[in-house]
């Protein structure tokens, strides 16, 4: 019984419990929708989308919230999950068409009005600039770890929440415009040599922002000293845990999405040399994949 | 739009960059940031006692155990020497010294412990549940360390003295290193100013 309790939120947070528990459902009724269609969704797609949403739900929704807001280096982890590993998990999956099909029809209407969708198009190809996504991605993580912006993130719920949704939302995005197939991207589609050149960009800065925390003597962070942390470890050590996590994972993603890219690449060539296969429009492909 | 976009990260960055106001040494101004006084408990006589209690007065919320060997009779030492400094005002401040170890410090043990601090020491004691809402309400933490052979443990616990002024709402944070002398004109200031 007392384990259970671990599993519930250390704070109740009302975002995210709609947040999370909208996109269940949405996912579950697409699921159902396309079965009515006969249109057949593999189970591991449901099973990598089900993976990076309970991921992301369990570091801010669980007792792992507690020890985020206590512990450097815990804190460090709970980002690389919602800014790196939560998100590819989430797009790999290919979720859209699922999504897609689980919009309730007078939704998708409503989405289609013009004023409601010109300013949404607007928004989403300037955040899918492929200039700006890389120094979005780079600067919210520099950003959060500007030693005054830490303390008053951490000692302020608002923008604690703030923090954390800014971090999986930029996610979201990033990896999107990495690892999505160029046809399902439309108009903001960007080649795959400009993804690997973004990747290897955005892994540099978190390599030396990395490197400095770990390396550097000074103590950077004072608000878990203040605040108590949340179990006995020497200050430099949680420091230095944070600072490698920030360094090596977090680098080694980008290595991670060169190698979805070369294969994105690799299979858009073979689909488009195979004989007699007329070349797949986006959504089609992107359900079958 | 990407001109927006862009505006609005640099609008961000500068809000980061002025959001921390130091105020002297070791002392943060978390106006907005941390919640207002709030709190059901009991005090170091067996009365339920709650933030409205303390309304009027300049409050110093800080939480810490009576068998702690440094930290908070050095803390508490620190603040009762403000607190001297400032002549008449004293009278309308309030050190609220919440205890992380209720086990050991029952209210007779808190009760000894604040007298031999003055006047305006109160010792706060409550129930696992209202002392896990204080903590996550002010994003603390606190947890026993291993007993020794005797028995005996240490806690850790938070170094942060929160300060509220005379409406309940939060205004400075000490941290550990303030100096007495500092935290005194802030007191003066918070009872001035309301």
């Amino acid at each position: 019984m007392r384990y259970l309790t671990y599993l519930l939120p250390w704070q109740f947070s009302p975002t995210a419990c709609a947040v999370f528990g909208l996109t269940l459902a949405l996912y579950v009724r697409g699921w159902v929708v396309l079965r009515r269609t006969h249109i057949r969704v593999r189970p591991w797609r449901a099973l990598v989308f089900g993976l990076g949403l309970a991921l992301n739900y369990a570091v801010m929704q669980t007792y792992f919230d507690f020890l985020a807001q206590h512990m450097f280096w815990i804190h460090r982890l709970q980002h690389l999950i919602l800014h790196h590993i939560g998100p590819t998990l989430l797009i790999l999956s290919a979720p859209v068409p699922i999504l897609r099909a689980g919009i309730p029809a007078p939704l998708w209407r409503l989405l289609n009005v013009p004023w409601v969708r010109a300013p949404l198009r607007r928004l989403w190809h300037s955040l899918q600039h492929p200039l700006i996504a890389p120094v979005l991605f780079v600067g919210l993580i520099y950003f959060w770890l500007i030693p005054s912006v830490h303390f008053t993130a951490m000692i302020d719920t608002r923008r604690y929440e703030l923090m954390n949704w800014s971090m999986l939302v930029d996610g979201i995005l990033f990896w999107w415009l990495m690892l999505a197939p160029r046809e399902a991207q439309g108009e903001s589609a960007l080649g795959y040599g400009a993804r690997y050149i973004v990747l290897t960009a955005v892994a540099l800065p978190q390599i030396v922002l990395g490197a400095y925390i770990t390396l550097t003597t000074r103590q950077l962070f004072s608000i878990y000293a203040v605040c108590g942390r949340a179990w006995a470890i020497s200050p430099m050590l949680d420091q230095q845990i944070g600072g490698l996590l920030t360094w090596i994972p977090a680098a080694m993603m980008s290595a991670v999405g060169g190698i979805v890219v070369i294969y994105r690449a690799l299979s858009e060539e073979r689909r488009m040399l195979a004989p007699g296969v007329p070349q797949a429009s986006g959504a089609a492909a992107e359900a079958t994949a | 739009m990407r001109v927006r976009v862009l505006a609005g990260v640099l609008a961000l960055a500068l809000l980061g960059g002025c959001a921390q106001r130091q105020l002297g040494h070791h002392m943060t101004n978390v106006a907005g940031l941390v919640a207002p006084l709030k709190f059901h408990m009991s005090n170091q006589n067996g009365a339920a006692v709650s933030a409205a209690d303390y309304r009027g007065d300049a409050v110093l919320l800080y939480f810490g155990y009576t068998h702690c060997p440094d930290a908070c009779p050095i803390t508490l030492a620190m603040l009762a020497d403000a607190i001297s400094q400032l002549g008449a005002e004293a009278g309308r401040v309030r050190v609220l010294f919440v205890t992380v170890d209720p086990r050991r410090d029952t209210l007779a043990v808190l009760k000894r412990y604040v007298r031999g601090f003055g006047p305006q020491f109160v010792g706060l004691r409550g129930t696992h549940a209202q002392l896990t809402r204080m903590i996550k309400r002010y994003r603390v933490s606190y947890h026993d360390e291993k007993p020794d052979a005797s028995g005996a443990y240490e806690v850790d616990h938070s170094s942060a003295v929160f300060i509220f002024g005379p409406r309940g709402r939060a205004r400075l944070l000490a941290q550990s290193g303030a100096a007495a002398r500092v935290i005194a004109a802030d007191l003066r200031h918070l009872l001035a100013t309301g």
